[in-house]
């Protein structure tokens, strides 16, 4: 780093040598097999003339649908402002893949059912959530989608939980719950992906 | 206008009508056959000019329904608030909405929801509650609804 550096006035900032790193490098990478973090499944061996990879064609497809769920832009109510803070600069849910929100279910994967949901929207949601390709994903944010919530007693027109409507993969308690809040039932849906374990994917008929 | 001359010029323009100054504004409590006229009289006249109706909505006491409007001015920023008892059996009162064209859906929503008739409204029907609901006023207190509410 030289005297004049631009990034000179970091002192503690060394400068990394990457030829020195390929060369220190281990033979095999320790890459274990886990469905359960976001590193990519399978063992890497490394062999003359380039690694091999070793893995599971269902693991790697479950890990690439993971890291790129597509919400749909979806919000009845206050818990919508949650997940529009969520979705901006503050809390920014494309750290974890989920920045293409789509204004049409045809290209959305995962619906994030933020608020209130009257029997009047009920037609609606179930119509969304048809209209959404295969796989797809639920996520019941707050109180009101996972049982009416404060609108459960002495309510005329609130659904009891929007899972009388369509099935759903995750629940998160709060009203509204935090961004944070938010955030973690987003990166448990990914695990649940990961590990093969959301509603869609035991459906899915396991060939012979 | 501050409150004292508003007090001031509705004893004037109705005598009979109920001053009360305990909330955060004026409000008044008057008779319904009293309101379309007060009504113009409070649009029109250049002194209290009330060119807003931010707020129309109904209360249902169980004794008896009240009508709630809250006015505003515009131009010389002051606030009323006009109240009006409603027989529960009987609920009816004149329309506004062609004094506040905002009234018109309003209105509506007021009497789907308490079951108040507003006399010579344009186009009085269902709001947003669906087709074929008509008779029955959920926000009234003794509404019942076995197969979707579950009471506490």
């Amino acid at each position: 780093m030289g005297k004049y550096s631009p990034v000179g006035a970091l002192k503690n900032v060394k400068m990394v040598d990457f030829s020195k790193i390929s060369k220190e490098m281990p033979k095999i990478l320790p890459l274990k097999q886990d469905h359960e973090t976001a590193v990519f499944p399978g063992e890497v061996y490394n062999t003359p003339g380039g690694g091999i990879l070793l893995s599971k064609l269902d693991n790697v497809i479950n890990w690439a649908r993971s890291n790129s769920l597509w919400p749909l832009v979806f919000g009845t109510s206050c818990c919508a402002i949650e997940m529009m803070s969520t979705a901006s600069a503050k809390y920014d849910w494309s750290r974890f893949g989920f920045e293409v929100a789509r204004a049409t279910p045809r290209q959305a994967d995962v619906i994030i059912i933020a608020g209130t949901i009257v029997n009047k929207m009920a037609p609606v949601l179930k119509r969304l959530y048809d209209q959404m390709g295969d796989p797809k994903y639920v996520i019941a944010m707050g109180a009101c989608a996972t049982s009416g919530g404060p609108f459960f007693y002495n309510t005329y027109s609130v659904v009891k939980g929007a899972d009388h409507i369509i099935p759903v993969d995750v629940y998160i308690a709060g009203c509204p719950p935090r961004p944070e809040a938010l955030l973690h039932a987003m990166i448990t849906l990914q695990e649940k992906i990961r590990k093969g374990l959301t509603r869609e994917q035991i459906r899915m008929p396991k060939p012979e | 206008m501050n409150n004292e001359q508003i007090k001031i010029a509705i004893a004037d323009l109705l005598p009979s009508a109920i001053i009360e100054e305990s909330s955060e504004w004026l409000t008044i409590h008057i008779e319904p056959v009293d309101w379309l006229p007060l009504a113009e009289k409070l649009r029109n006249t250049a002194e209290l000019y009330f060119d807003y109706l931010f707020c129309l909505t109904c209360v249902d006491w169980k004794s008896h329904l009240t009508m709630v409007y809250h006015l505003t001015s515009t131009f010389h920023r002051h606030t009323l608030v006009v109240k009006s008892k409603l027989d529960r059996d009987d609920a009816r009162i004149e329309t506004v909405t062609m004094i506040w064209r905002t009234a018109e859906f309003h209105e509506r929503e007021v009497y789907e929801l308490f079951g108040v008739n507003f006399l010579h409204h344009p186009d009085l029907r269902l709001l947003i509650l669906p087709d074929g609901w008509e008779g029955k006023y959920p926000l009234r207190k003794d509404f019942e609804d076995p197969v979707n509410i579950i009471k506490l």
